[in-house]
């Protein structure tokens, strides 16, 4: 049978034209497959480093997801808060290394605002343990001075000095902190995370433009201008989320439970690596959904690379005469059709495979700085290879629908042609 | 495996052959026909003779339903069908009308796809003491085929150019029976009597039995028996009556 094969490669050359096209066919469905397939790998894994290196998030208690999406993803808000003694008692333990507390509740144009401590910038990592960077200026040291993240500045315009007011909430019709602005320190480098949409400052600033508020609401006829604001106290007294980081991992599952049995003080710590996990499966749905299209898109590439290979049958029947005549079975045929389908399959798959290294090197560069997408250039890797080796097995279940043919073909027309 | 003959000295022996096309009346039935080893044999067969038929079931290609066909020595109605198609490869060269030559390949690789077929023929060609290119080069400058044509394509030969190829294939490795159908009727007759006289002397050199079918008796004076087909097989008589 082997002795077929550089048969089928002459017959194919010969054919060139519609085998390339056919190959390319196939190579477009492969590639969208693994790029696809690709992508997912790299924006699950993208959105499960969302933040890491951080052990525990600590909030008030609701559940895990809820906790997850207001205090990472900056979606929907929290319902209580943690005391500000609360969070002091958790940075006061001995296994604790640091604790990055997260004050959230007001934004600025659509974004949201995160009160926070300059250690935000020395603590928070996403990827595989990257720190923020920034583009441009330093973080916030003062009362009234911001830090925007990457797509804020974009959005926005935002360069160092921009003058920015606050707004209370976050939703449509917004009390704006119009009397004490912000001045722009910092523009941090895009990370792909939340953080580049995020107006950072400081906690006491937060404290500060709240001073004449209450409830919500500006206290009528109380007006503290921004320069007498030092004169008070700006001690936070409360806080929507800490980040926790542990000198001993092992220590994390101890610490989580002492948190949630905690009896002064409802909390819930959560483990934002699982709970990640747990959103993906929600979040993921429409990545899977791309990837079963992109697997319809194959077996439609087969469909085509079938009819074109059925089609060749009938201007090729002479040619499987003459090498009926020279000794070749039916089996022979069989193989030789076959072998063809099968060479173009692989062809489409070695090509697909090329063209997904192309694509991944030239565009890695571009996802990265416009979607924080870490995108991994390289040959494929373990479920890639077995979808490859799915579509391999489609070709060839597929190259029997040919081979078949060919096979009922020169049993019928043995070693002359009658046409 | 070479194939001692049962009848000694026959390459071809037809006995009660019969063969019908399903829910046909027969079309072959051969009482019998037996060629000797070496024989130039002319067939006339007119067409509707059952000719093709006939020449299937030879080459083992058609299963017949009643007799003997002995090819050689080996009853072919006896091996499976695998069997006959590896037989033919290995015993049986043809070269038809038209149309015998994959178009893409080059002259050189049209005559060497019957020895990619046949593990016999290499081996044969091995134990002569030459390599299947060799022997294709020779039986190609034998055949009048110059050698800056080896490596065309076959579609850009001449009609009589690629009857030559067709001749060599069927030769190379030595087959002990090479049928020829109607090979000459695609050409004019200055080239058909070239062609008849390289392909008749090249099968002495090999010393292949040689069963030539043609509808033109006027070639017939080249061969040693000229059996008439439509009067050996009773089928085709009972059809013409």
């Amino acid at each position: 049978m082997i002795r077929l094969l550089p048969l089928a490669l002459a017959s194919l050359w010969n054919r060139r034209l519609t085998a390339g096209l056919t190959v390319i066919v196939v190579a477009l469905s492969v590639s969208l497959l693994l790029g696809v397939e690709r992508l997912r790998n790299d924006a699950r894994e993208s959105f499960a480093s969302t933040v890491s290196r951080t052990d525990l998030i600590v909030g008030a208690r609701s559940g895990p997801v809820q906790l997850l999406l207001y205090s990472v993803f900056h979606i929907g808000d929290a319902t209580n808060e943690v005391s500000w003694p609360a969070v002091q008692r958790i940075a006061a333990r001995q296994e604790v290394a640091w604790v990055v507390p997260l004050s959230l509740g007001d934004s600025h144009r659509g974004f949201r605002v995160v009160g926070t401590t300059p250690d935000f910038f020395r603590h928070y990592r996403y990827g595989d343990g990257r720190r923020i960077g920034f583009a441009a200026g330093r973080p916030f040291a003062d009362v009234f001075e911001a830090v925007v993240g990457a797509e804020v500045a974009a959005r926005l315009g935002y360069r160092e000095g921009a003058r920015i007011t606050l707004a209370h909430g976050s939703g449509e019709h917004v009390a704006e902190h119009g009397d004490k602005p912000f001045s722009v320190v910092g523009v941090l480098a895009p990370t792909g995370t939340p953080v580049d949409r995020s107006v950072l400052v400081s906690l006491e600033s937060i404290e500060a433009i709240h001073l004449d508020w209450q409830g919500g609401a500006p206290i009528p006829g109380l007006k503290i201008a921004p320069e007498m604001v030092r004169k008070f106290d700006l001690a936070p007294k409360r806080v929507t989320a800490a980040l926790v980081g542990l000198e001993n991992r092992a220590m994390v599952f101890r610490l989580q439970r002492a948190i949630n049995e905690d009896t002064r003080e409802p909390l819930l710590a959560i483990l934002p690596g699982v709970t990640l996990d747990q959103l993906w499966d929600v979040v993921g749905i429409g990545a899977r959904v791309l990837l079963a299209v992109s697997a319809l898109v194959v077996a439609v590439g087969l469909a085509g690379l079938v009819a074109v290979m059925v089609a060749s049958l009938g201007e090729r029947r002479r040619e499987l005469a003459i090498l009926r005549a020279l000794g070749a079975g039916p089996r022979d045929v069989f193989f030789l059709v076959a072998a063809e389908s099968v060479l173009l399959t692989l062809a489409g798959c070695v090509l697909g495979v090329a063209l997904v290294q192309v694509l991944v090197f030239s565009m890695a560069a571009w996802l990265q700085a416009n979607y924080g997408l870490a995108v991994s250039p390289g040959w494929p890797v373990g479920r890639e290879w077995m979808l490859l080796g799915a579509v391999m097995l489609a070709g060839l279940l597929a190259s029997l629908v040919p081979a078949l043919r060919a096979y009922r073909q020169s049993l019928a027309d043995g070693m002359m042609v009658r046409m | 495996m070479e194939r001692v003959a049962t009848t000694p000295g026959r390459a071809l022996e037809l006995r009660g052959l019969r063969f019908a096309w399903p829910g046909q009346a027969p079309c072959i039935d051969i009482p019998g026909f037996p060629v000797a080893a070496g024989e130039r044999c002319f067939l006339h067969g007119p067409s509707g003779s059952g000719k093709t038929t006939l020449l299937s079931i030879v080459g083992g290609v058609l299963s017949p339903r009643e007799g003997r066909v002995c090819v050689l020595g080996e009853d072919l109605a006896q091996l499976s069908a695998r069997a006959r198609d590896r037989f033919r490869a290995d015993h049986i060269g043809f070269v038809f009308q038209l149309f015998n030559l994959i178009p893409y390949l080059s002259m050189q690789d049209n005559i060497l796809l019957a020895c990619r077929f046949s593990a016999a023929r290499r081996k044969r060609i091995a134990a002569a003491g030459s390599t299947p290119l060799a022997e294709a080069r020779r039986l190609a400058a034998r055949l009048d085929l110059p050698a800056n044509l080896l490596a065309r394509p076959a579609m850009t030969l001449s009609v009589g150019q690629q009857q030559r190829v067709a001749a060599a294939r069927a030769l190379i490795g030595r087959p002990g029976l090479i049928i020829a159908d109607e090979p000459t009727s695609a050409l004019d007759a200055d080239r058909q009597t070239r062609f008849l006289d390289l392909l008749l002397s090249e099968c002495d050199a090999a010393g292949a039995t040689l069963l030539f079918v043609s509808h033109d008796r006027r070639l017939s004076a080249h061969f040693d028996r000229v059996v008439d087909l439509s009067a050996l097989n009773q089928a085709a008589k009972e059809v013409a009556s």
